[in-house]
């Protein structure tokens, strides 16, 4: 009996799903006919996660995921909370490893990595900017630019010289000496992000930025993201659960329920 | 280069948390402390004991009637020396033994000096007055006391054949007799034994040196021994031929177990007697006794030091998790900025070994402060150890090591993403 009912419902699923591919594959035929030639950045394939693996209730929250970001793209990926979307960011930032599919990072292919490697890889490809800022306590904001290239080993005259650069490029300067605890909210922002940038990183992977932040400064660390994408040429994933943020970014990756739903270009020009 | 960011990120963290880190640090600072201080008082109470045994002569042998133990278990010089005992004349060493000793082993005897003991006096001269211990001696008694004649000379042959009224005194018992620059020589003063008054003669002078069992304050007049002869001793006090205790010194080339050959010679006159026999000690076998005994009390001492400094490595180990367990968002955002496992892990064991050794300076400050007060409260000059302060900051460090590596170990495995999201 339920078979009779299930039965047309699952196969309108089937329509459904073959519609949002098809508006997928389009969408990604144009974002990728930019950069048509180029390796991408990120390249994901078949990415699924789940957890209590082996369990009775073993729990899938990425079903399969497929998607590409080229060089100096600046994309949004965007969903509501429990779509999988910070499950995603987990796995694309190789804070977490996929239960399975491929994640090729700049070339590299992370599943594969062993802990040594992956802390290289997170030290070196990526720069983490996230909402509640996570700036180190008692350590001051030079201090904390720097703490990424001490663990890169680069040498401390070196060090210091770039974190003093890139306080600069955030409108740091005269605050270098504070301690995070004597800096607003977006202040501490601006200091995460320059920190992000210490071993220039292949993407910056921002995870909510503005969430913390009330609209204007939220509006300073958007105008930061978009100076870095289009004067150094940064290729940014921005996570965040607002499809007014993500409108600002070139591309916008649409994922529900663990599953991509849609990537497109943005629909008009940033005002 | 970590290695020194973690130290700064360490101190930091301690500053930070000054109240909390004192009462880590606690365990260690007392179990440090509590060794050092103990360890600074028995060092400097061996130092003090063992030099002046050396200038006493170490190797120097006393031979000594003692009561015999009814059940013979009595061991050790200690014990020997101290019992209390009123011998009768006919127990007493006698000349005749002594000679008899140095015709059966004239080659190995330096010398022997015979003492009679008349004890503690007043050394008077109109109103000035010392203290004096009075002891009669005989010729060869200053090989054995070795004492350092600045002026004039020892008793001599004729003093004591004719039983004279002559002293041999201390530096400082003349400066405060007779005034610092005059030469006591020749200069008289008086002694009250029992109801009667004699007048000496000073005829030498000797450097006093203060000694590990002297125990009086620097201020006041020390007691001093004045030397005079042994007929003139046996005079004053009226004992009897024949002598409590004597002192034998071995000729350079005396043998090993010259000490038990001389108490079995002169222990042999004694075989008879009841109540007492002779024994032969030396403060070489005293110093044997002594060591022995620090070396109990230390072990004693670095027992308890190692269960509070257990304690304190627990308390360390506490502290550690805590603050791990507080900085676990910290711990994911260096994971994510790049830290491997093993500089998360460093960081951690750093901190730990920086609150133990911090712990354990202060703990040799206190210990030593401790140390040179008990110290000087017994009267020695504070000989901190060297050895046990590099033990001590040793021993801290590998507590810090010991008990830092589990939370260290902890805060290294901590996954990422768990940790980001702690709140």
């Amino acid at each position: 009996m339920p078979n009779n009912t299930q039965q047309p419902l699952s196969t309108a699923q089937a329509e459904l799903a073959q519609k949002a591919d098809a508006i997928r594959q389009s969408a990604e035929n144009a974002a990728a006919a930019t950069v048509q030639g180029q390796t991408p950045i990120i390249r994901m394939e078949n990415i699924v996660k789940s957890f209590y693996i082996g369990t009775e209730s073993e729990l899938e929250i990425l079903h399969g995921i497929n998607f590409e970001v080229y060089k100096g793209e600046f994309v949004a990926i965007v969903g509501a909370s429990g779509s999988g979307k910070s499950t995603l960011m987990n796995i694309i930032g190789a804070l977490d490893k996929a239960t399975s599919g491929t994640y090729m990072l700049d070339g590299v292919d992370v599943s594969k990595l062993g802990d040594l490697e992956i802390s290289r890889i997170r030290c070196e490809k990526i720069g983490f900017v996230f909402q509640t800022f996570n700036l180190i306590s008692r350590t001051n904001a030079l201090r904390n630019v720097e703490l990424p290239m001490m663990y890169d080993k680069v040498p401390r005259a070196e060090r210091s010289k770039r974190a003093k650069e890139l306080l600069e490029l955030v409108e740091m300067t005269d605050r270098a000496t504070h301690q995070p605890n004597e800096l607003s909210g977006g202040q501490k922002q601006r200091v995460a992000i320059a920190r992000s940038m210490a071993n220039d990183p292949a993407i910056i992977l921002a995870d909510e930025p503005t969430g913390a932040l009330d609209s204007k400064t939220g509006r300073l660390v958007m105008d930061i993201f978009h100076r870095l994408h289009e004067q150094q040429g940064k290729t940014i994933v921005l996570i965040t659960h607002s499809h007014e943020l993500a409108e600002e970014c070139q591309r916008i990756i649409t994922i529900s329920d663990g599953k991509i739903i849609g990537t497109r270009p943005r629909k008009g020009v940033r005002a | 280069m970590l290695f020194l960011e973690n130290i700064s990120l360490a101190i930091s963290g301690l500053l930070a948390n000054k109240m909390r880190a004192l009462l880590t640090m606690l365990g260690i600072i007392i179990g440090i402390g509590s060794v050092i201080g103990i360890m600074t008082v028995g060092n400097s109470m061996t130092t003090a004991l063992t030099e002046s045994m050396q200038s006493m002569g170490a190797t120097n042998i006393t031979v000594s009637i003692t009561q015999k133990s009814s059940s013979d278990t009595t061991e050790g010089g200690m014990t020997r020396m101290f019992r209390p005992s009123t011998p009768a004349a006919s127990d007493l060493l006698t000349d005749d033994m002594i000679a008899e000793y140095k015709a059966a082993y004239g080659d190995d005897i330096f010398a022997i000096g015979l003492v009679e003991s008349v004890g503690s006096n007043t050394a008077i001269n109109g109103t000035q007055s010392a203290g004096v211990n009075i002891t009669g001696c005989n010729l060869e008694y200053n090989d054995v006391a070795n004492e350092e004649i600045i002026n004039g000379r020892f008793i001599n042959e004729y003093d004591i054949d004719n039983s004279k009224p002559v002293a041999v005194v201390s530096d400082v018992l003349c400066d405060e007799l007779f005034g610092a620059n005059v030469d006591p020589i020749g200069k008289s003063f008086t002694i009250t034994y029992g109801t009667k008054i004699y007048t000496f003669y000073v005829v030498g002078v000797f450097t006093y040196e203060a000694n590990g069992f002297t125990l009086s304050s620097t201020d006041s007049v020390p007691t001093t021994t004045m030397y005079i002869p042994l007929s003139t001793a046996k005079q004053i006090d009226g004992a009897s031929a024949g002598y409590q205790t004597f002192t034998v010194v071995g000729s350079a080339d005396a043998p090993t177990d010259f000490l038990d050959q001389t108490e079995e010679f002169f222990a042999y006159y004694y075989t008879r007697n009841s109540t007492y026999t002779a024994t032969a000690s030396s403060m070489a076998s005293l110093m044997e006794t002594m060591t022995e005994m620090v070396g109990t009390m230390s072990l004693a001492i670095a027992v308890i030091a190692a269960i509070s400094l257990v304690v304190g490595g627990i308390g360390v180990m506490n502290i550690m998790l805590v603050s791990i367990t507080e900085r676990t968002r910290e711990i994911g955002t260096r994971k994510a900025l790049g830290a491997t496992n093993g500089s998360i892990r460093l960081q951690f064991i750093v901190e730990s070994v920086i609150i133990c050794i911090i712990g354990g300076i202060i703990g040799i400050l206190v210990g030593l402060m401790l140390g040179a007060a008990g110290a000087k409260l017994l009267g020695y000059a504070a000989s901190p150890s060297i050895s046990v302060i590099i033990i001590a900051v040793l021993f801290s460090m590998a507590i810090g090591v010991f008990f830092g590596y589990y939370p260290a170990n902890k805060a290294a495995k901590m996954d990422p993403v768990e940790a980001l999201r702690y709140e």
